[in-house]
This record gives C-alpha cells, structure tokens and sequence, in this order.
C-alpha cells in the first residue's frame, strides 16, 4: 500500500498535540482540585491563628510565618553570594580549568537531590557548628540548594548585558568595576530579580531540606530567634496529611492551597518582571 | 610634534599577525583616514591606541606607540588617563541605555566623586553645542538616549568624548550605519571638530577617506603600505598596491 504522506503527517501531529496537552493536564487538574478543596477552607482565622487540639483546628499562622522566615533567611545568604560568584564567571574568569571545574560544580549544585542538602545541612550547621535545628541551620540548607538557581540566572542575566556597553564604557576610561556597576549590573537586576524570585519559590515549597535542619512537628507558637526550630508550610502539610489521624481534609487542602497560592504568586511575579524588562529592552 | 606615532608596532592575535611592523604618525588638527579591505589590520592598530585590544585574551603587541611623547603600551601606562584622552567612536552607535543626559556626564562622573550639578550642566550643555545637537535635544534632556535616531546617537557618542575632554577621537567606521546625507552632516562635524582635535577614522569607503581626511594610510595584511597627503595617495600613489586598491581592482 502507498503511503499518503499527508495521513501520516497528521498522524505525527495528533501525537505531538497529545504529548503537549498531557503536560498542561496534571497541572491543570492539581490547580483546580486544590483551589475546589482547599479555597473553602480559607478563611482570616484559619491564615492568624495557631493551631489547635493537635493540629486538628485552628490556623496555619505559625507555618506560614516560618516558611517566611527560611525563604527569607535563604535569600539573605543566597544573594549576595550568589551574585558575587556570577559577577565573578561572567566578568572575570577566563577559560581555564579551575574555572571549567567551577561551572561543573554550580551544574552539579543544581543535580543535588533535594533530602541530600537536608542531610548535609544537618551535618554541617546543626552538629557541627551547632546551631541546632533552627532557622539558621534551614535557612543556610535552603540557601545552599537555591545558589545554583540564582548563580545561573544572575550569571545569564550579566552575560546578556550587550558587550559593546562594556567597551564603551571601559573607552571613556571607567574601570573594570565601575564599568560593571554603573553599566553592566543597572540593567541586569530585572533578570537576577527574575532568578532569585524563581528560586525563593522553590526554597518555599522544599519539605527535605528542612525536615532535619529547622522542621517543628507541632509548635504553636512564633519562633522569638534565628536558633528557634519553627514550623513551615511544606513540612506542616506533611504532617497533618501523613502523621496525624483524623485531621480534616478541608485543613489539608487549605494549606495545600496556601502553599501553592504562596509558589504561584512568587513565579507570577518573576514572570512580571521579567515581561516588563522585555518591553522595555531596546537594543 | 605628531600627536601619535607608532615605532615598528607588531601585534598578534595567538599566532596571527595582525600588524607589521608599523610606523605611522599622526598629526594634531589633522584627519587621518585608515584605508584598506576587510581584516587588513586598521580597526586593530586603531585599538592598540586606546589599548583596548587588551579586552582579547592572548594579544601580543610589541614595538612603540607614542601619545603626546610617552609610550603608552608599557605596563605602567596610565590607561584610564589614556582613554579619556583618546576617545573611541565606534561602528555602531552605541550610548548607554541611560537618558541623554547622564549619557554624556557619565565621563565625569566616573573620574570624579561629588561634582556639581551645575558644572555638569555645563559640561552637557557644552558637549552637545560642539556636535550641534543643542538646539535640537535641550528640551529632550531626560529621555532616554535610545530613542534618538542613528545619526543623533552617533553625534552623542561623539559629545560624550567631547565631554572627557579627549584630544583624540578614533572613528571606526562611524558612519557604516548612517544613510548619505547623515553621513555627510558627521563628515561636516568632522571637518569643525579638527581644529580641536586630533582624529583618525578607520573606514573603507574610500570615497569618505578621499572627501574628508588631510592625510591618508593604506593598508593591507596588516602592512601600511603607503602613508601620505591624502590628495598624493589619491592621485599619485607610489605604489603598485595602493594604485590597484584605489582604482578599484580589488577591496
């Protein structure tokens, strides 16, 4: 039988479109489950207050001020490191084997699965240093795990600064420094804005990093210092899903949907910036 | 006294040579046209006089280049005393992402902390008189330097050397992206700017060099064949090469 090459070209497309939609499915359906169960739940009582009779009413208050202050903490030890160490690649280093084996560890920071920061962050700032499981310890193991995201993210942002801004610069007799930050860091902050912001999204919705280093169980109450454990958001769904009996589901999916609404919103506003920055780049 | 001369400057990139043995000198209030095809050598020995082929990895220049009497490719050279004296107009206009005016104060500001605002005026004011852009952009100050046409642009890169007060420009094909009429309005700013500065344009249109330089220098394969009035070059040239490259048999 002749082949019909047209038959067999919609046969290939009907497949690829297939492929694609089975993407957008499973997040499609996990947004609007969660939004159908847990947005009921949401109320101002169940976001302020502590909570109660083991985790079996009440609010998620303690949760969501923790994941706040781990995303945070990790952003304060992440960024400026971060963005010194992409400055670094993209402005000084040359091509040699120090610097290749540099690029190869941030690729391989970034491979790292996510419950092996939680052991190394045990290790390392709980019993090492001894800081204890504490939002110091969770904050510097997030902080770790998300430097790859904003390294890559800072580092494409310099490098996508257009090289003649460098020469002029540097012609009209501005140092190497003053070059990067007068000229080149100015107009890359939108993308190291975008790749920090995408990163503190992934530090907020981390459960392993945590679990060892800074995760409270059951604490119905506001961390008073950096060296308290403190509850988080991810950690918290985990319990009240897994190792409490009879917790409501309406509280599970309301902190599911706190959590989720908490990652989107961060992804949305990296996603705004960086249309924004679009726009406005010219050249 | 010539403003630059070069003394048997070589230079390579990794193994490449890109210039050989090169002796040329450049004079003030004069316009020196580079000539010569595409990769002969003129935009390196253009950037060997602001030092910025120093931007490439694995450059070797050796020989003498003299700014104003001191050699300028020693490791001590002061490059940052360099650059603001000899200033760059590139291909491509090319100002900063920033308004017109800290485009042109942007000089001043990196060599000096705590200027005054109005001695920066000053200098804006004064820099886009000289490149006849006053009139036009005074009201416009705050915009961004973006918006400008390619012809605006390029008249902005050159007041922002006038504002660091250079006394060389180095033009490399300045007028590549311009449309005839722009390009003759620069020539003409070129003309004014003379009397003031010294100023080597790299171009290869040669019908530019013929038009608007005092003095001209062929090159080819990182040679300078001939270098001399221009009006001798053009009518009389000396050698086989140059005849050739001028009449058109090749470039």
């Amino acid at each position: 039988m002749k082949r019909n090459p047209h038959r067999t070209q919609n046969i290939a497309f009907f497949f690829l479109l297939l492929a694609t939609l089975l993407i957008v499915v499973p997040v499609g359906l996990i947004v609007v489950i969660i939004i159908q169960k847990g947005f009921p739940a949401i109320n101002w009582q169940f976001l302020s207050d502590m909570p109660r009779q083991g985790m079996r009413a009440g609010g998620i208050f303690p949760a969501i001020v923790g994941t706040i202050y781990l995303v945070a903490g990790a952003i304060i030890f992440a960024l400026p490191i971060g963005l010194l160490a992409a400055i670094y690649l993209s402005e000084y280093s040359r091509d040699n084997p120090l610097n290749r084996i540099i690029k190869l560890a941030i690729v391989n920071l970034a491979g790292v699965p996510s419950v092996v920061y939680g052991l190394f962050g045990l290790a390392l700032f709980v019993i090492f240093f001894k800081f204890g499981a504490s939002i110091l310890s969770g904050s510097l193991t997030l902080g770790i795990m998300i430097l790859p995201i904003v390294i890559t993210t800072s580092r494409e942002a310099l490098e996508s600064v257009p090289q003649s801004f460098r020469e002029v610069s540097l012609s009209l007799g501005a140092s190497k420094w003053q070059t990067i930050r007068h000229i080149v860091l100015p107009n890359a902050i939108p993308g190291i804005l975008t790749g920090t912001i995408l990163g503190l999204g992934r530090a907020a919705g981390e459960t392993a990093p945590i679990l060892f280093t800074v995760a409270a169980f059951y604490l119905p109450q506001l961390p008073k210092s950096i060296f308290d454990q403190a509850m988080a958001l991810p950690y918290h769904l985990y319990v009240i899903s897994t190792q409490v009996p009879n917790v409501d589901e309406k509280i599970r999916y309301g902190t599911a949907f706190v959590l989720l609404a908490l990652v989107l919103f961060m992804n949305l506003m990296a996603i705004i910036i960086r249309t924004k920055f679009r726009k406005k780049k010219k050249w | 006294m010539a403003k630059i001369s070069t003394e048997k400057l070589n230079l390579w990139y990794g193994n490449f040579q890109a210039l050989l043995d090169v002796n040329a000198s450049f004079e003030p209030n004069r316009i020196t046209a580079i000539i010569g095809p595409s990769g002969c050598g003129k935009s390196t020995m253009l950037r060997v006089f602001n030092r910025m082929n120093d931007l490439i990895e694995n450059v070797k220049t050796t020989g003498k280049v003299l700014v104003d009497g001191i050699d300028i490719l020693g490791l001590d050279a002061d490059l940052v005393k360099l650059r603001k004296e000899v200033g760059m107009v590139f291909q491509r206009p090319n100002p900063f992402p920033l308004s017109i005016y800290e485009n042109i104060v942007f000089g001043e500001r990196v060599h000096a902390e705590n200027i005054r605002r109005d001695k920066l005026d000053e200098t804006v004011e004064m820099s886009l008189k000289s490149v006849l852009l006053w009139d036009e952009l005074k009201d416009r100050l705050k915009e961004s330097a973006l918006r400008l046409s390619l012809e605006q642009k390029q008249r902005l890169c050159i007041a922002r050397l006038i504002a660091v007060k250079s006394d060389v420009l180095l033009m490399d094909e300045p007028c590549s992206t311009l449309d005839p009429q722009a390009t003759a309005r620069i020539e003409e700013l070129m003309r004014e700017l003379k009397n003031s500065y010294t100023i080597i344009i790299v171009t290869h249109n040669m019908q530019q060099a013929a038009r608007v330089s005092d003095d001209t220098g062929f090159m080819l394969l990182g040679e300078l064949v001939e270098f001399g009035k221009t009006q001798e070059i053009f009518t009389a040239p000396k050698d086989k090469r140059t005849e050739d490259y001028i009449t058109g048999r090749y470039g």
